[in-house]
């Protein structure tokens, strides 16, 4: 009975919890179906978790008021080029770091260590100040060159490889494969886990940029979606139906992802570095 | 086919710790030598430096008599089979197998045959399809040895290959590595801690301490003559009891040692010119079989203490102390059938024929080499 309670009461308190999270996801998806003028008067009541008639209008709106389209493209171009950049880059650094034996690997993995506690913001106006001087301002480049070797997911690869058993790349030696055979037919199979952890980590981290696209680039063509939707709150008339459909249009790419790479995505972050 | 040479090999790690002291070996064409040792004792380094796996720090390696220090895994033509055998979990046992092949860029019809022959031979014809997680610990350990064999390697060299099997499919996999090392006659180099295996696999076994090379011989001579305490200890299940002893001038011109409140007289042949007379320690060595209850040919009767009995089913194994003795020396005898007698005090007879005597160090002292031709008769119970 006493068990019975003490789970009831953290069933209800992990309820409430899911709650908090919940509720502004749910005016979100259920505000994007309304017309503009019951948004904010449905507010405070439970009718706010409901659209009644599905109203699509605010979909269009999105697409006509603004280049949606460029942005979402804009985008799924910069996330998807980092995040396919970035596993090789990453996982090779990783891999160099906890396999291979080269002068200078501790000090430079020290430093990479010392690296995952620099946020951007830190180094945001050097790095504006550098990529002025290469003249990549307003470019897709400035947005994925700085972002594809990252810290912290090169010591996630490193802590990965360094738990996978040695014997697998000793065999393959013996067996005659090179280093980047080892890697390509050895390890990456057997590093699933790693790198759909990583691919969404980065996914989720890049997809939602504001601070740095907003300082280096100006125009439509190159920006992404977090800029869109800031744009699209400044232009008046301020229609909230229309906003909501335009986050639900911007959160979409990101749960079909993580749907399809959930169960790779936990098992991760849950054996990351601790795999046998 | 290939010999293996190991000429004044050292190891040492990065650490500080050394691996290999000095090791010397030579392997000839299509022999099983098996390296036991104790944990830590360098075993495994001296197959991985052989592979290719480690740099050695001094010394050659010498495969066919070419050195190879500087060669790759690869260009040693070489095969290893894994402890964890190492099995690609991510490939099918058909895939397993012909990944060595196609690192060689053998030909796809070479590799679908080749693979066909070795999976026939092993009996794996009807797993080929299977992933690694999905067999048994037997036949991980034969896809192992078939991806070791189906590139045709010179040397095969094992480490510790059966120590994740249970104890029948050990005794399995112990008596099919043993027929396919004969049918192949490759030369062969297996890595164990385990004597029994060393003994009963090997045509000649290699026993390291502390990365150095003890003894090398038949497993009949490491049994019968072993060159040190250590060896006399490591072979035989379970192994010699070794007591520590003295040995004193005595009589007549005699040596004198003192077992198990026994005095037994050596003629001064026995013992080697450069012993000088006085008293100094010494070690003797007997079987746990070279003792029973009863007079036996040359034996001397010791009375002893029964501290514990443990029943095997064909034999007992009685855990011993000499009476009167203070030291902790935990001696064993083997007893066939049920040893009923029960702890407490009693007779026992050991062997004089078969015991072995070794100096301070813990070195042998061999008395077919001593002046005078002297035989083990010669040590003489006065009682």
């Amino acid at each position: 009975m006493k068990n019975f309670t003490v789970q009831l009461a953290v069933y209800l308190l992990l309820g409430g919890l899911s709650l908090i999270f919940l509720i502004p996801v749910g005016m979100m998806v259920s505000g994007s179906f309304k017309p503009d003028g019951h948004v904010l008067v449905e507010a405070g009541s439970l009718r706010t978790f409901f659209p009644g008639e599905l109203h699509l209008a605010n979909y269009g709106d999105v697409f006509d008021r603004v280049p949606f389209a460029r942005y979402m493209a804009n985008s799924l171009f910069i996330t998807a080029t980092i995040v396919f950049c970035g596993l090789w880059i990453n996982s090779l650094a990783g891999y160099a770091f906890a396999r291979l034996q080269w002068s200078g690997r501790q000090a430079l993995l020290a430093a990479v260590i010392a690296i995952l506690i620099i946020p951007l913001e830190a180094i945001a106006v050097p790095l504006f100040y550098e990529v002025t001087l290469l003249g990549w301002r307003n470019t897709y480049l400035v947005q994925i060159i700085p972002f594809l070797a990252n810290a912290f997911s090169i010591y996630l690869f490193y802590t990965f490889f360094l738990a996978l058993p040695k014997e697998l790349e000793e065999a393959a030696r013996i067996d005659g494969a090179s280093p980047l055979r080892i890697f390509i037919s050895v390890i990456v199979p057997n590093a699933k886990p790693v790198f759909a952890a990583v691919s969404i980590l980065t996914f989720l981290t890049q997809w939602g940029s504001f601070l740095w696209p907003l300082m280096v680039t100006h125009s439509e063509e190159v920006r992404p979606l977090p800029l869109g939707i800031a744009a699209f709150y400044t232009l008046p008339p301020l229609q909230w139906g229309d906003i909501f459909a335009f986050g639900v249009l911007m959160v979409l790419p990101v749960l079909l992802l993580f749907i399809l790479f959930q169960r790779w995505f936990v098992q991760g972050v849950a054996t990351t570095g601790m795999k046998n | 086919m290939a010999t293996v040479s190991y000429r004044n090999v050292s190891k040492h790690f990065a650490a500080g710790s050394v691996a290999l002291r000095n090791f010397n070996l030579e392997i000839n064409d299509g022999e099983f030598v098996v390296l036991v040792g104790p944990s830590g004792c360098g075993k495994s380094t001296a197959l991985r430096v052989l592979a290719g796996l480690e740099e050695i720090t001094e010394g050659d390696i010498l495969i066919n008599g070419r050195v190879v220090n500087q060669w790759t895994p690869q260009q040693r033509n070489i095969a290893m089979v894994f402890q964890n055998y190492a099995l690609y979990p991510h490939m099918n046992v058909r895939s397993n197998l012909e990944f060595p092949l196609k690192m060689l860029h053998t030909p796809k019809e070479h590799i679908a045959q080749k693979v066909a022959e070795i999976a026939q031979m092993l009996n794996l014809t009807d797993q080929l399809q299977r992933k690694p997680n999905q067999l048994s610990g037997g036949q991980r350990q034969r896809v192992a040895m078939g991806r070791a064999l189906v590139r045709n390697p010179s040397v095969f060299l094992l480490d510790e290959p059966l120590s994740n099997l249970d104890a029948k499919q050990r005794a399995q996999i112990r008596a099919e590595i043993a027929t396919l090392q004969k049918d192949l006659g490759k030369t062969t180099l297996y890595v164990t801690h385990d004597q029994v295996e060393a003994m009963t696999l090997g045509n000649r076994v290699a026993v390291l301490d502390a990365g150095r090379l003890h003894q090398i011989g038949t497993p009949a001579e490491l049994y019968a003559h072993p060159r040190s305490t250590f060896v006399a200890r490591f072979i035989g299940s379970p192994g010699m009891n070794i007591v520590s002893t003295h040995l004193q001038s005595g009589e007549n011109n005699h040596w004198q040692i003192e077992i198990g409140g026994q005095y037994l007289n050596l003629q001064p042949e026995t013992i080697p010119h450069h012993f000088h007379l006085g008293k100094r320690r010494i070690y003797i060595g007997f079987r746990p079989e070279s003792i029973t209850t009863k007079p036996v040919g040359n034996s001397f009767l010791c009375q002893v203490k029964v501290e514990a009995t443990e029943f095997l089913g064909h034999e007992t194994l009685v855990h011993f102390s000499f009476l009167g003795d203070k030291s902790v020396t935990p001696l064993i005898a083997r007893m066939p059938g049920q040893f009923s007698t029960g702890e407490g005090k009693m007779d026992f007879f050991i062997s004089i024929d078969d015991l072995h005597l070794f100096d301070e160090k813990g070195t042998a002292i061999d008395r077919e080499n001593f002046p005078g031709n002297v035989t083990q008769s010669s040590i003489m119970n006065l009682l």
